[in-house]
């Protein structure tokens, strides 16, 4: 059972994409698994071939159980296990408050579900337990999703298509990892305030050239401007883990993703710092789209590296964000707003956007920070270099 | 194409972006962004979808004029005229 966010205990098993005996290649999908917040589609990480399928659809269990057996290709069938490993006992806690026991989950009920009907569902916002199936062995197809969706929308509207359940515990798993953050991370915070008119006089020329699909937005200048100052200052693109400062030398920016029904998802856009404004906005639009039909995979609930919160939308100016552990960064955007701005002895009016920095200071200080924040801005300052 | 006709178009595609929001209680001259909470992905994805649905590919520039459902009616009767 992966562990898909800084406080997952246990997870539900969904549904296997595979069988034993099917070959897979690193980064397949091999099946769901459910947390608190989401739906997430588990990779392996390895070649090989399914031995054995250890957890049955349904059933919760540990972070750290084992699920399944992948042996190497000619490598031997294991011999045969009955049900899923769980984690060896945890070495006692430090001396944190344990986080409050989750509500108990509500019995997992196994449907038998077509991996196609389950996306249909989730898009449409069909309650699968309400279905009934009409495939081999009582299983939901797509053809029973279509039907339960027409006759939604035929019944008087209700909302919310979500279960009250899956918003508290998402309120939950949301709640202890930002408790969790405010107990260990001693956080200071910089700010600046950043002229963007060249960058976005760059970005009106290029979306002049391009076709509406193809138009980039301006959060993607401020993310690859990130990832600039990123490889400028390294210290802040890494973990706080085991007493001491881990920087990563990739860069995944995690990106907070608020959902419709409530709640947010932070999700990686994976290798942002190799990516070119085009690729960051076709990666960006491929994550928000999943986030929100619930298909996110689990390297990228796992793996950012430092996060980006941009509240420009909602009319915000300033964000202070709380850190996500183990990353040591957070990068915060508010509104674009047009400002008096004063430059070589000229008042006039700009464009400006507040950029904040939430720093770890076990693993900086604020003269690094300080530094982050400077390089941003000259990277900003030049948007034909990014 | 009449007013109506428009109209539901862009209804059809609001649909996809906010599926829980009721639709028939936006004021058309309330801003949509902040009536149904979309974001700039979102309204982006408003403008591919109109381009896809009625082949009116809608200039940035445009956007900030196109801020209610009135307006954004209106502008596309005038294009599709």
């Amino acid at each position: 059972m992966p562990s898909l966010g800084a406080d997952m205990e246990e997870g539900t098993l969904i549904e296997w994409s595979v069988k034993p005996g099917d070959r897979i290649q690193r980064g397949d999908i091999i099946g769901v698994v459910r947390s608190e917040k989401a739906d997430i589609e588990v990779e392996v990480y390895h070649d090989g071939v399914v031995d054995q399928l250890l957890a049955q659809p349904g059933e919760t269990l540990p972070v750290g159980a084992v699920l399944a057996v992948i042996r190497e290709e000619g490598q031997a069938p294991a011999a045969l296990v009955h049900e899923a490993i769980q984690p060896a006992p945890p070495a006692p806690a430090p001396s944190a408050p344990a986080p409050s026991a989750p509500a108990p989950m509500p019995p997992a009920t196994r449907l038998r579900v077509s991996p196609l009907a389950r996306r249909v569902a989730q898009e449409l916002g069909v309650d699968l337990g309400q279905v009934q199936g009409t495939g081999p062995h009582g299983e939901i197809t797509k053809e029973d999703v279509d039907r339960a969706a027409e006759a939604l929308k035929k019944a008087p509207v209700e909302k919310p298509a979500v279960a009250p359940g899956f918003r508290a515990d998402m309120r939950r798993a949301i709640a202890a990892a930002m408790a969790r953050s405010n107990r260990e991370i001693p956080h200071y915070y910089l700010e600046t305030r950043i002229d963007l008119e060249r960058a976005l006089k760059f970005l009106e020329a290029e979306n002049r050239k391009r076709s509406v699909s193809d138009r980039l937005l301006s959060v993607i200048l401020l993310i690859k401007a990130v990832t600039r100052a990123l490889q400028d200052v390294p210290e802040l693109n890494g973990y706080w883990i085991d007493d001491q400062l881990q920087p990563k030398e990739a860069v995944h920016i995690g990106f907070a993703i608020s959902l419709r029904q409530g709640g947010l998802v932070v999700p990686a856009i994976l290798d942002a710092g190799r990516k070119n404004l085009d690729e960051l906005m076709q990666s960006l639009r491929d994550l928000i789209t999943r986030a929100r039909a619930g298909r996110l995979r689990s390297s990228e609930i796992t793996d950012a590296t430092v996060t980006i919160t941009n509240l420009g939308d909602l009319g915000v100016e300033t964000v202070h964000g709380v850190i996500y552990p183990p990353q040591v960064a957070l990068i915060g955007f508010g509104r674009i707003i047009q400002s008096p701005w004063a430059e070589n002895g000229m008042l006039g009016i700009r464009p400006v956007v507040t950029a904040t920095l939430a720093g770890d200071h076990r693993a900086t200080d604020g003269h690094r920070g300080a530094q982050f924040l400077t390089a941003l801005n000259q990277h900003l300052q030049e948007p034909e270099k990014l | 194409m009449s007013d109506p006709e428009i109209k539901n178009a862009v209804f059809k595609i609001l649909r996809r972006i906010a599926p829980e929001a009721n639709l028939d209680q936006i004021n058309s001259e309330e801003n949509l962004r902040e009536a149904l909470d979309i974001d700039s992905f979102d309204y982006l994805n408003l403008m591919i979808g109109l381009h896809e649905e009625l082949k009116v590919e809608i200039p940035e520039s445009d956007y900030r004029s196109l801020g209610t459902l009135g307006e954004l009616v209106r502008y596309l009767a005038g294009r599709l005229r």
